[in-house]
């Protein structure tokens, strides 16, 4: 029975697992991704250390620190190890990586990066639009796996032990690197991280094989489990050097194709760009495999069939679907920390609104004051007791118990986002659209003052899409603003249904508040089931309105027809917003007047 | 114990190396910001740079290593001072401390906090020092300081800006010296950075992935020959990694007898005015930088040279811009640069 990828991943890990980092597991818990863990946990030696981290761990837990129950109990300072440390040699999982908070997957990204000696399993169990694992950890975990299927229980046909020592003597092979990183840039990936992850899966693959060097079904495996998952663009020709540098466009129809390994309609757009020799500048056509620097050590004729191949193999391992969600999710991280691990208590920012009780533990501060307050009425009591103990006088001259700590309650910091949601219908004319593209650029250099996050959702043809996850880079949000296409039916209420939805979940996060901009004309004529027909449409829409109202959420309705229309304002009065006309060609006008209205 | 990658053994980025180095050898420019891709080497240099830099003499059994030679002291060492009555004080070798402020780090860990240890187990009040003075005299870098919580960078731009930790809280009242160069790293696309921060850091470098196959290939031997052999490797580099100590160390001393001819104080502030940057911050770095490539490069004299390697870095973030237009700013600087100086 010849081993599945999912599998010879699991294998590789636990040949190698401080090399290649960890694993980032993506998909939702169940039967298939157990049965990966037990395929790796049965490859590992026995006693190798396995270890989960809560979201919710602090710094002492994680890193060691002072245990101040056991040190208050005992007297003396008792210092406890910390996760990191326990796990040394070993695995950490990372369950719900997607919803680990920046801070920790800084400390676990730093871990990697130093002698800690570990291997991180991340469980990214995130909707690619709007979560995912953060990038700083995906970018450090070489092998990619999507268990999609319970693969049976294998033992791997080799010995650890001797894949181990064999992995130390496996020479470099400039070739077959070589290809790798034409492969890494063909597919767009820009970090450099992932080639030199390919090439070291690629010897640990060989080590595994029992193979000498580095061979060319090592390379392919390589190519298909760390660089295929990370691509950014397919390797087909519509390629500037901009979108080699900023991979955001994805080529939309061959993303789409199902069951991408069957397809042929890949191979011939991978050819056409390997087979010519070229010797044109870098840079022309950074895209091309064998537009080749000429001071490489190989010449591109011998490296070109290498990395022909293995694009093909790697080509054909992107999973369809894969380039449409990495485009919505690339860099896609709110830039606030606080509250996003979920954890109620989270803030540890923003205006101080008393104390309660509680260790002082990572980022609990101390409320000296609560402390002592708490603790003063029990001294005589506490001495007597120690003296009836029998104990010899404290050191200290105050008796603190556990009891008595407290800390400081901060009233969260609050992150507003605004939910742009634009009407890029055909009844929106193209100029009409162009200002209210001008005019959502205007708030979002308000947001950008105010440090609130925007998102875009934009809506047309039959549905809602979700542009712009909620972020804060304004680079992204204008060019997901500018490549907004217009035309097709105005499903007004699929964009009503989306933006409340995604206004909801952002409500939900700690100290989170979303407001609605809608930009649109307000004459639906798709209904919710995608039907064309205005009366219907209406009623859906009317029907999100009220919906959005019954939430409650803050919004506003521009009217961007040419002759505002009763029905739009009626339409505002349903959603419980206000409603504003935007005036012919005067975006500046309706900036001042969201500004002052939300 | 994992070995940290050397320094000259990156491939390529010049531009933000020299901007690294520019700052060991003048710390009083202000910090450096590196932005870019990921998996472009900006952590691996900032961690090399620890290996490289020459060691500083502190002041023995100092909690913030004071500069003996400074005046700026923190309370024990003046205190240590006045009990010697005129000797000199003992001092000790150490090496630059280049700390990591991580993402999400609590307020306690970077200013400094009560020692709850000794609190209670010996009932004093000890104030235990944060990653600030552990930073002072040496460098602070924070990876994804983008992403930075708002409450920790007006923080550090109080601290950058006055050289002096203050801290009054949980009943204590302590200041010290932190003086650091603040190095900052991180990807644009996943936010943007506070324009209050980003004029505080005196260079800014953009680092892009490598396009060429060659460059990424060597990347890959390096890291290769480095993960399999930390010892031989780290052996191989170490003679370049000593010039590169020997330049710092060098251009340190001619540092203090560098001199800037008028001429191109002149032609800096034409430049800064022909780009439209916001305050005097950046004819000051401009000038400050400009002066020390000049020692490093062991030239004699400031020229004009030197002013036009380092415009883009030192000015690139202080154009006065609308936030929405992402249009280069390093074009709009290398115009004016080839305005004023060429045809």
């Amino acid at each position: 029975m010849v081993a599945s990828d999912l599998t010879r991943a699991a294998w590789l890990l636990a040949v190698d697992p401080v090399g290649l980092g960890g694993a980032w597991l993506r998909g939702a818990a169940g039967e298939a991704r157990d049965a990966w863990l037990a395929n790796l946990r049965h490859a590992l030696p026995p006693d190798t250390p396995w270890r989960r981290v809560p979201l919710q761990i602090d710094d002492e837990r994680l890193l060691g620190g002072m245990d101040l129950a056991a040190s208050l109990a005992a007297g003396r300072p008792v210092q406890e190890a910390g996760l990191l440390a326990q796990a040394s040699g070993g695995l950490l999982l990372l369950p719900m990586a997607e919803r680990a908070s920046a801070g920790l997957a800084a400390r676990l990204a730093l871990a990697l990066d130093s002698d800690a000696d570990i291997a991180l399993l991340a469980f990214d169990e995130g909707l690619p639009p709007d979560e995912a694992l953060a990038p700083v950890l995906a970018e450090r975990l070489a092998l990619v796996v999507e268990p999609n299927r319970a693969e049976p229980l294998m033992p791997p046909p080799f010995d650890l032990a001797d894949a181990r020592l064999a992995l130390a003597q496996i020479p470099f092979d400039d070739d077959a690197v070589q290809a790798l990183c034409h492969v890494a840039q063909a597919l767009g990936i820009a970090s450099l991280r992932p080639a030199w992850q390919a090439w070291r899966v690629a010897c640990v693959a060989a080590a595994c094989a029992g193979h000498g060097t580095v061979e060319q079904a090592d390379a392919e495996l390589a190519a298909r489990l760390v660089l295929s998952p990370r691509a950014r663009t397919l390797p087909a020709p519509p390629a500037s050097p901009e979108a080699s540098q900023q991979p955001e466009q994805p080529a939309p129809p061959s993303a789409g194709a199902p069951d991408a390994p069957a397809d042929p309609a890949l191979a011939p757009s991978v050819e056409p760009r390997v087979e010519p020799p070229v010797e044109a500048p870098a840079d022309s056509t950074p895209q091309a495999p064998s537009a080749d620097a000429p001071a490489s050590a190989t010449p591109p004729q011998a490296t070109a069939p290498l990395a022909d191949q293995m694009l093909h193999a790697a080509a054909a391992a992107i999973p369809p679907g894969l380039l449409a969600a990495l485009a919505g999710a690339s860099g896609r991280r709110p830039a606030t920390s606080a509250g996003r691990s979920g954890t109620a208590a989270a803030a540890t920012s923003g205006r101080a609104i008393g104390a309660r009780r509680g260790l002082p533990r990572g980022h609990a501060r101390l409320d000296l004051l609560a402390t002592l307050r708490a603790a003063i009425p029990w001294q005589r009591l506490r001495l007597q007791e120690r003296h009836q103990a029998g104990l010899p006088p404290s050191a200290a001259r105050l008796l603190l118990q556990r009891d008595d700590f407290h800390v400081r309650r901060h009233q969260s910091p609050q992150q507003t986002t605004t939910v742009f949601v634009v009407d890029a219908s055909g009844s929106q004319a193209v100029q009409r659209l162009a200002e209210a593209k001008g005019a959502v650029e205007l708030l979002l250099a308000d947001c950008y003052v105010r440090r609130d996050q925007v998102a875009l959702i934009a809506f047309r043809g039959d549905g809602a899409q979700t542009l712009l996850p909620p972020t804060r880079s304004l680079v992204r949000a204008r060019r997901a603003l500018s490549d907004l296409p217009g035309g097709g039916g105005t499903p007004l209420a699929h964009g009503i249904d989306a933006a409340t939805a995604l206004a909801l979940r952002l409500q939900a996060r700690a100290g989170g508040r979303a407001q609605i901009v809608f930009l649109t004309d307000a004459r639906a004529n798709i209904d919710r089931a995608g039907r064309p027909g205005r009366e219907s449409a209406m009623h859906d829409a009317m029907a999100a309105a009220r919906r959005l109202a019954a939430s409650g959420l803050r919004c506003l309705l521009i009217d961007t027809a040419l002759r505002p229309q009763p029905a739009t304002r009626a339409m505002a009065q349903a959603m419980a917003g206000r409603y504003l006309a935007l005036p012919m060609g005067q975006a500046a006008a309706v900036s001042r007047a969201v500004q002052a209205g939300l | 114990m994992r070995h940290v990658y050397p320094f000259s053994a990156i491939v390529g980025q010049d531009e933000m190396k020299l901007a690294i180095l520019i700052a060991a050898v003048e710390p009083a420019i202000g910090g450096v910001l590196v932005l870019g891709d990921r998996g472009t080497g900006k952590s691996t240099a900032v961690r090399g740079l620890a290996n490289l830099l020459p060691s500083m003499t502190a002041v023995l059994g100092c909690t913030y290593h004071c500069d003996p030679a400074s005046g700026a002291l923190c309370a024990d060492c003046v205190r240590r001072k006045a009990d010697l009555a005129g000797k000199r004080l003992k001092t000790v070798q150490l090496p630059v401390p280049v700390i990591d402020l991580p993402l999400g780090a609590s307020e306690d860990r970077v200013v400094g906090a009560l020692d709850l240890e000794r609190a209670l187990s010996q009932g004093i009040k000890v104030f235990e020092p944060g990653l600030l003075a552990r930073a002072h005299r040496g460098f602070l870098y924070i990876d994804e300081v983008n992403l930075l919580d708002d409450h920790l960078v007006d923080l550090l731009i109080d601290v950058a800006a006055s050289g002096e930790n203050v801290v009054e809280r949980e009943g204590l009242s302590v200041r010290h010296p932190a003086r650091f160069v603040l190095v900052g790293s991180g990807n644009p696309e996943e936010g943007e950075l506070r324009p209050q921060l980003l004029d505080r850091f005196g260079l800014s470098v953009e680092v892009r992935t490598p396009n060429e196959i060659a460059q990424r290939v060597e990347v890959v031997k390096r890291r290769d020959a480095f993960e399999r052999d930390p010892d031989a490797f780290t052996a191989t580099w170490a003679k370049a990694d000593a010039k590169v100590q020997r330049q710092i160390q060098k251009g340190r001393e001619r540092l203090a007898g560098m001199t800037v001819p008028d001429a191109v104080l002149t032609r800096a502030a034409q430049l800064c005015q022909a780009v439209g940057s916001d305050g005097l911050r950046g004819e000051l770095t401009l000038m400050r930088a400009a002066r020390a490539l000049a020692a490093l490069q062991g030239d004699a004299v400031v020229d004009d040279g030197h002013l036009k390697r380092v415009a883009p870095s030192a000015l690139r973030h202080r154009l006065r811009r609308n936030p929405l237009d992402d249009t280069g700013s390093s074009e709009r600087i290398e115009r004016a640069v080839a305005d004023l100086w060429g045809s």
